[in-house]
């Protein structure tokens, strides 16, 4: 394994400026991100000032109703959107992966990957118009996550996908010569299999409805403000430390989401070399 | 279809061709039942909203700022050769085009480093590296720059300190660096995908076969990372089209991009016709620019 990519780097002088050249982007990366993390715990009015370790931004955080509220608003979409794209994306996935000809395929294989590459605004505007000209639901949380699950089916859908391309389909043959009917092999074989796939997709569309800012600050009613849509309004309008302190607890989610979602693909052994179907 | 089955309904088809029909008839309805409710979904809350962008495009607005879907004219459209928009589309579409580019320039470099690390512990370790920034809020990793930009930020007061530049918060060069900062972890995974299934065995045998170093490059592995180099400027060059919290947050007034000028046009202006045509533009162009890369864009990198 360790001579895997001998032929790439064997210069020992282009080896080291591409070295120096990946921590430089990595410093570029991260030092803004610690930069906000470090002032959210200073105690100085000034936004980018140190003036001592303090907590105060915190509280102030968790002591504000709205932003509470919105922090509110921001998990339940964000569960009930995962849940349901989750399914929705699993399905579609499926029926791209294992059904090679059916009517309208090659359309809904076109149609899944425009929300992935369609702009935030456009889709904020079309769902805008789509729910103040029909009338269905109301601007709200209803409508919130109507919208994010119609972006969120696709990411589920092409991480599913990706993972089932690297799955042997034999082994469903095996399950059926073994007289499994249909249902016991999906949920027995290909279920397991493609788990890590589907819980990476389900994270990640969690991780896409808490960030989300453009669409749901277009779709959004009364009081259903999300958190990051609220956070947006206080940049825009105010310069605060207790912005610092929400951006840690943002970070720190995402980088649990991170975290979970790796040791989710790793669990369940290293992808098969068998089939290298997509691209 | 699996090889068994293959094997199974070839059988049925030398035995009887209405069997065969039936069973392929069936597996087609299976895929499309499993399909159904993602497709059902997406049409109402995709492709039926898309379309009504162009409706309204062509719609009328009412004084108090209501759109009107009555006098339908064509307006809106005439409106985006209007000299003002043109100006705007036009550093738009500089300022993504410009974005793509250095976003590439820095993360192939970046990407091919990480995939030729021999380890596969390091590898996964700066993957993590990676994916920590490209999961991260896109709107803190932009505010994070506010607040290096502005008066008092580290950024500005070392450009004060050497001479180099004042502040820089609320300009262009701002909401460009946010850009490139906001979109390059779009750039990096897609190359590195491409970078590290590659088959560096080939570059060894490229290279035995006497071609220099940089020739095995443009040669063998430029070629084959092209999956990667498509798929990472697409996502970087779609979205920064649309742009509208980098600008918002770090170019202030100023710096008006497409995604402002729409957003203005449902909050502020009220005029929902023409933000619906410059939506619908931006769709067009979208669509047009992924179906050229698609096609010929590999080709001339």
């Amino acid at each position: 394994m360790t001579t895997l990519h001998q032929g790439a780097a064997t210069r020992p002088r282009l080896d080291r400026s591409l070295t120096i050249w990946g921590w430089l982007v990595f410093a570029f990366l991260y030092l803004p991100i610690l930069i906000v993390v470090v002032f959210s715990f200073s105690g100085s009015e000034s936004v980018g000032r140190w003036g001592g370790f303090s907590l105060r931004w915190y509280e102030q955080m968790f002591a504000n109703e709205q932003l509470m509220n919105a922090l509110e608003n921001s998990i339940v979409v964000a569960l009930i959107s995962t849940a349901v794209a989750t399914v929705l994306g699993t399905a579609a996935a499926l029926s791209l992966d294992r059904y090679r000809r059916w009517i309208g395929r090659g359309a809904f294989d076109g149609l899944l990957y425009l929300p992935v590459i369609i702009p935030d605004v456009t889709m904020a505007v079309m769902l805008l118009l789509w729910f103040t000209s029909t009338d269905v639901v109301e601007l709200g949380r209803g409508s919130i996550t109507l919208a994010h699950i119609a972006f969120n089916i696709s990411f589920v859908a092409i991480v599913v996908r990706a993972r089932l391309a690297h799955m042997d389909p034999l082994m469903e043959d095996a399950a059926a010569d073994l007289y499994a009917n249909r249902w016991q092999a999906f949920r027995r074989v290909t279920l397991p299999l493609i788990m890590p796939g589907v819980l990476g997709g389900a994270l990640l569309a969690l991780t896409l409805s808490l960030d989300d800012v453009v669409i749901t600050s277009f779709v959004q009613g009364p009081g259903s403000t999300t958190l990051p849509v609220y956070v947006f309004g206080l940049i825009r309008r105010t310069v605060t430390p207790v912005i610092n302190a929400v951006s840690t607890l943002m970070i720190a989610v995402s980088m649990v989401l991170v975290l979970a979602s790796l040791t989710f693909q790793n669990r369940t052994g290293r992808r098969t070399e068998s089939k290298e179907r997509n691209q | 279809m699996t090889l068994l089955d293959e094997r199974k309904t070839a059988e049925e088809e030398a035995v009887s061709p209405k069997l065969e029909r039936r069973a392929r008839r069936r597996e087609s309805w299976r895929g499309f039942f499993h399909a159904a409710p993602a497709y059902v979904y997406l049409t109402f809350f995709f492709v039926l909203p898309l379309l009504i962008i162009f409706v309204f495009s062509f719609a009328s607005r009412s004084n108090t700022g209501k759109p009107l879907l009555e006098n339908w004219n064509l307006d809106s459209w005439t409106r985006l050769v209007d000299p003002l928009v043109r100006t705007i589309a036009v550093r738009s579409l500089t300022m993504a085009i410009a974005n793509t580019v250095l976003c590439l320039i820095i993360a192939y470099p970046f990407a091919y480093w990480i995939a030729t690390r021999a380890k596969q512990r390091t590898r996964t370790l700066l993957l993590i590296a990676v994916l920590i920034p490209f999961w991260s809020n896109f709107l803190v990793r932009t505010y994070a720059w506010r607040m290096l930009l502005d008066s008092d930020g580290y950024i500005t007061q070392f450009g004060e300190l050497t001479g180099l530049w004042g502040r820089m918060l609320f300009t262009q060069p701002a909401v460009f660096i946010g850009l490139v900062y906001g979109y390059l972890p779009f750039m990096v995974l897609p190359l590195y995908a491409a970078l590290e299934r590659m088959d560096w065995g080939l570059v060894e045998a490229g290279r035995d076969l006497y071609a220099s170093g940089s020739k095995a490059f443009r040669k063998i592995t430029l070629p084959l990372s092209k999956p990667g180099i498509i798929a990472g400027s697409i996502l970087v060059f779609i979205p920064s089209l649309g742009a509208y919290v980098t600008p918002d947050i770090l170019g202030g007034a100023k710096t008006n991009l497409l995604g402002n000028l729409i957003v203005t046009q449902f909050q502020a202006a009220r005029n929902w016709p023409f933000g619906s045509a410059l939506s619908g533009a931006i769709l067009i162009v979208m669509l047009v620019a992924t179906m050229i890369y698609f096609r010929t864009g590999g080709r001339t990198i």
